[in-house]
């Protein structure tokens, strides 16, 4: 089974590298970008045989201790048979 | 005083925290690598160092504030310890939850190294205690990530509670409010992006931060 954890800033919390490759954007004429956010996906790869509940339960408990700091970013997760 | 200094793979500023407490307590601090779970006895303060702790993956400070020594440090917070966290260090205390907030990319999105104007804010911790309320000093500052964010309730609590301990002249990196350095409740530790360590004796350009450190020294010598 693999988890695939999306981790973002929260709405709100400045992203300069958002800011600077839409900037960028705009610059090369891509006048319809109004914004841009960056975020980071991360792929694990989970041993076979897991429950889908408790798999999700495992990574979430990953997200919060350690793939995302909860005071600015938030953290979706997706499962998907390998 | 006894001090220590923990080192990260990846912490480069360890050798000038401890060069700084050497010359200024006399003694050698002890080294204490981040694999340990064994915390040294008898240490009153303890300097967590700048650097690129593991490389800054996932984020500045993630994997340090993970590391085998945090509980002991988290429980020598807990027992009334001193704790400076520089730079990196002070993305690793706030990682660990021992500082609230975070520390973001800079707004400029640039790496800044200079000296920077600090005015010492109105606290009453012992890192200030050698330091005139609302002076200015100058420590220099070298990140890529010291925008210090936290949400509206927090800044407001920090500064109610007089919990801000430096403030920046002129804002280099976007934090809010102007903070570069924060303190715990206890006011026993503080984390700050600037470099006090780097600003001792004058070779380097500055001394201003040498009175930091003698701040800690007095006020464990009197306690």
């Amino acid at each position: 089974m693999k988890a695939i954890v999306y981790v973002e800033l929260k709405n709100g919390v400045l992203d300069p590298q958002g800011k600077a490759v839409s900037e960028t954007l705009s610059r090369l004429g891509f006048d319809e970008v109004k914004s841009a956010r960056i975020g980071k996906r991360i792929e694990l790869e989970l041993e076979d045989g897991l429950a889908k509940d408790a798999a999700e339960a495992r990574v979430k408990e990953m997200c919060e201790s350690l793939l995302a700091n909860t005071v600015i970013e938030r953290y979706q997760i997706e499962l998907a048979d390998a | 005083m006894k001090a220590g200094v923990i080192i990260f793979p990846g912490s480069n500023c360890d050798r000038d925290a401890i060069t700084a407490l050497k010359d200024i307590t006399g003694q050698d601090p002890v080294q204490i690598w981040h694999k340990t779970t064994e915390w040294p006895k008898g240490l009153d303060f303890v300097v967590v160092p700048g650097g690129f702790s593991y490389g800054d993956y996932l984020r500045c400070g993630a994997m340090a504030g993970n590391s085998p020594i945090i509980p002991e440090l988290k429980a020598f917070a807990n027992s009334g310890g001193h704790i400076l966290g520089i730079c990196n260090g002070f993305q690793i205390l706030t990682e660990t939850g021992l500082l609230p907030g975070a520390l973001l990319r800079n707004a400029g999105l640039n790496f800044v190294c200079r000296n920077e104007r600090l005015i010492v804010s109105p606290n009453s911790s012992a890192f200030t205690s050698e330091y005139q309320s609302g002076s200015e000093i100058i420590v220099p500052v070298a990140h890529h990530d010291g925008n210090f964010f936290a949400d509206d309730a927090t800044l407001d609590m920090l500064e109610g509670d007089g919990r801000v301990a430096f403030r920046y002249a002129d804002n280099p990196n976007g934090s809010a409010r102007d903070i570069a350095g924060i303190l715990s409740e206890n006011r026993r530790v503080l984390g700050m992006m600037p470099h006090p360590e780097r600003a001792i004796g004058g070779h380097e350009g500055g001394s201003d931060g040498r009175a930091m450190f003698a701040g800690v020294m007095n006020a464990l010598a009197t306690a």
